[in-house]
């Protein structure tokens, strides 16, 4: 049984929220002890959503350590590189296709970064960053909304944990009108990190 | 069986199963979920109350029938409520009564940081402390019988790292059969505090503390965990969880019994280490304490003071101090480039926008504080709410807010102090219903002349949507009587009363002006719904690209909806409510509705 830590990071409206409180749930019934806490900083109105999640065999502090995230997902890229600097040195970045464009980089100083700026912060602190094409995913089986699936399918595939272990739990939360569309996403981005991680081709 | 609850979810249950009858709150961010929760329990009367003062005394009510009874609020909640709760404190319950306190560290949702630990030794209430959901859901039994057996209500402390933060329970209770029943019973030595009575009941409190002294040396949840001899940590609430990460070999003793702290078990653990530290989050509380019984303490020598603690932050103090090895510390960050911040802003269809923006407009405003007063140039006081956040560019509308109900009586001071210019108060529905409605009977009864306008969404919009006496719905979402705004303004002898859409930028910039000129008080109650609570979506609106100039004043309203496209305005279709501020800031009236 290995530690897990994960930190959830994006703006409000993306699903960042239940995919951890998904992810949490789940590490629950498959026998870890967990802990997982959100900063909200008021994300409904606009600011940015961080969620660390922790799985272990006993875990205390709620919040990861700064520089001890095993994986950070990034739902959104701004918010990605903000919080780069809280991987583990051999950790791994697991990034969504999506931006929002804050009204401060519209009429201020600083521009918004791109994919580019944004992959050069992120090479400063881990060697192995993942684009996951999340909102294509969710396009393909029909569910706008399974973005959030789609992420943590992606991550499914570096933990120990089967695909089941996440599924059964999935099946059980979900209302139903989501839930065959929610575990697709799932599955169809786990299958997707599994055929990058072979070829590696996807690794920038 | 083992659930995953969060701090929240945990106190309520365990008051649930604790046997809990009666509970009241006014909703405040972290302690919100509370109420909420219990809300939804069967047997509970659940009520939001329409502020934390009005909350403490229906409890207290509701405790000296006999009926286990829960109060909750936010950190600042408790100032509100601070003349009731020293009188509960003083006469003592019959029922179990336990007020939680959430306090905010880091002030993540809230206008000021303190520390209500010391709430517990001023009014001298029994505090306890957990330390994650699982210790919240099992002291609250305790609590309950704490404040049974020794008369006196309980204060419950946790913090936004606790309320916040789900973890796995072990759900061991079921609900207590038997609760105990209501009944009142005449004992005026006890609950009527005439000077007389309450002398007596002052002896009791010194003694109440005196046998609590004696309790809380066996309480069963305060821990001595005997390790490595040479760093000896006391801790308490999410702190304990950081220091077990940051001293993993040392040896640790966790309070949960705040006040009165267990001083022989201190001072029992301090002859075991060589060298004693507190890691505890805001102030010197358990190690000013430790001081005072002659033993040799660090803490906040090299432990933050302000705001909240976290890992890397205990590790990195630690180590700067030589306390552990200074390779432990956490790495310091790569040089990156800035990046835009991304503040929290007022949502796309807030009703509060084109209020804000026309304040401004009127105000001759510059964002600039630095610059001299304009002779004539509107104040605004504000309030606590969403609204507060249009301080920020580019509305840039607002310039105080102090607590809840503030933004009236700062209004009335202000031109009682002779100030020249016009004054506008600006507060929300539920604020006022709070503590605004006192503040503007002292501005009829001693003759202002302000402007107040009240922004009714219909909602507590900030702390995620509760009733209130606006609303008409009670906290288990039944109907309820709804308190008439304009009735009840007027019925304070408020003459000039107005009442404006919130989305019609015309008829606002009217009202305001004209009461403003106007030699009397006035408000102006400006009236649409929080699009976040009732998830309708209107047309959205677009920009014509082949008329528009570029000018981006549509930018000023601030709306999240709106973005620039190769120096032109462009609306996201998704995003825009269709509200059509927008389109009444236009100079060129290139913005329009949605034709396909």
């Amino acid at each position: 049984m290995k530690d897990v830590n994960v930190l959830m990071v994006g703006v409000g409206g993306h699903g960042v929220i239940l995919a951890s409180d998904g992810m949490a749930e789940i590490g629950m019934v498959n026998g870890y002890d967990v802990k997982k806490t959100d900063s909200l900083g008021m994300a409904q109105r606009g600011g940015s959503v961080v969620s660390h999640v922790r799985w272990g065999r006993k875990v205390f502090s709620p919040l990861i350590e700064k520089g001890e995230v095993d994986f950070l997902l990034g739902f959104e890229q701004l918010e990605a590189a903000r919080w780069a600097s809280y991987l583990k040195p051999n950790g791994v970045a697991i990034i969504a296709d999506l931006t929002v464009i804050p009204i401060s980089a519209v009429v201020g100083d600083v521009p918004y970064p791109g994919w580019d700026a944004v992959k050069d912060i992120l090479s400063r602190y881990t060697g192995e960053t993942y684009l996951v094409p999340a909102t294509e995913i969710a396009q393909e089986v029909g569910n706008p909304r399974a973005v959030n699936m789609a992420m943590l399918g992606f991550l499914s595939a570096f933990l120990e944990l089967p695909a089941e272990g996440w599924t059964d739990t999935m099946r059980r939360r979900l209302p139903p009108k989501f839930m065959e569309t929610s575990v697709a996403a799932f599955l169809k981005a786990a299958e997707a990190a599994r055929s990058v991680m072979q070829t590696k081709e996807n690794k920038l | 069986m083992k659930q995953l609850l969060s701090g929240n979810e945990a106190i309520a249950l365990g008051a649930y199963h604790a046997g809990m009858a009666v509970a009241t709150a006014y909703p405040g961010t972290p302690s919100t979920e509370i109420l909420e929760n219990i809300a939804r329990m069967d047997g509970v009367y659940a009520e939001w109350s329409i502020n934390e003062k009005v909350a403490l005394e229906v409890g207290l009510g509701s405790a000296y029938s006999g009926a286990r009874t829960l109060v909750s609020m936010k950190h600042v909640g408790l100032n509100v409520a601070a003349d009731p709760f020293f009188a509960a404190s003083t006469t003592g319950i019959i029922g179990g009564m336990v007020i939680i306190s959430c306090d905010d560290p880091g002030e993540h949702s809230s206008q000021g940081e303190q520390d209500n630990r010391y709430f517990a030794r001023f009014a001298k209430v029994p505090m306890i402390e957990p330390t994650d959901s699982q210790e919240a859901y099992d002291l609250m039994g305790l609590a309950f019988e704490i404040s049974e057996q020794f008369d006196t209500p309980v204060l419950f402390r946790s913090t936004t790292r606790i309320s916040h933060c789900k973890a796995v329970v072990d759900v061991t209770k079921e609900r207590k059969a038997d609760l105990n029943k209501a009944g009142f019973k005449r004992w005026p030595e006890k609950f009527v505090m005439v000077p007389s009575n309450a002398r007596v009941r002052r002896v009791a409190m010194e003694e109440r503390i005196a046998r609590l002294q004696e309790y809380v040396e066996d309480f069963p949840l305060n821990e001595m965990i005997l390790a490595d001899r040479k760093i000896g940590v006391i801790s308490n609430g999410v702190a304990y969880q950081y220091a077990r990460e940051v001293f993993k070999d040392a040896s640790h003793l966790k309070l949960t019994t705040i006040y009165p702290l267990p001083v022989e078990l201190i001072r029992r653990f301090a002859g075991e280490v060589e060298r004693l530290i507190v890691i505890e989050e805001l102030d010197p509380y358990i190690e000013d304490e430790v001081r005072k019984l002659g033993i040799a303490v660090e803490g906040k020598s090299f432990i933050p003071i302000i705001g909240e603690l976290t890992p890397e932050i205990v590790e990195n103090a630690a180590a700067a101090a030589g306390i552990i090895d200074a390779s432990a510390a956490t790495r310091i960050d790569a040089e990156a480039p800035p990046l835009p911040a991304r503040r929290p802003q007022l949502c796309a269809g807030c009703p509060h926008v084109a209020t804000e923006y026309t304040l401004r407009k009127i105000g001759i405003r510059t964002s600039n504080p630095d610059e001299e007063i304009h002779k004539g140039e509107l104040i605004v006081t504000s309030d606590i709410g969403c609204y507060t956040l249009g301080v920020y560019p580019p509305l840039a509308a607002l310039d105080t807010c102090a607590c809840m109900g503030a933004s009236i009586g700062q209004a009335l001071g202000l031109e009682k102090a002779g100030v020249s210019n016009k004054i506008v108060a600006v507060i929300g529905d539920s604020t006022f219903m709070h503590s605004g409605i006192t503040g503007l009977i002292d501005v009829v009864y001693n003759q202002g002349t302000i402007t107040v306008i009240i922004l009714d969404n219909h909602t507590t919009a900030m702390t995620g949507h509760q009733g209130h006496p606006g609303t008409g719905i009670s906290a288990r979402g039944e109907m309820a009587q709804s308190v008439d705004i304009e009735a009840l303004v007027k019925g304070i002898g408020i003459a000039d009363v107005n009442a404006v859409d919130a989305f019609d930028m015309k008829a606002i910039e009217s009202a305001i002006k004209r009461c403003i000129a106007n030699e009397e008080p006035s408000v102006i109650i400006v009236r649409g719904q929080c699009p976040l609570a009732t998830k309708k979506k209107g047309t959205p609106f677009e920009v014509d690209a082949d008329t528009c100039s570029g000018c981006l004043i549509c930018l000023d309203i601030g709306c999240p909806a709106i973005t620039i496209v190769d120096g032109f305005a462009d609306i996201d279709a998704d995003a825009c409510t269709g509200c059509g501020v927008c389109a009444q800031v236009c100079p060129q009236d290139s913005i329009s509705e949605m034709t396909r």
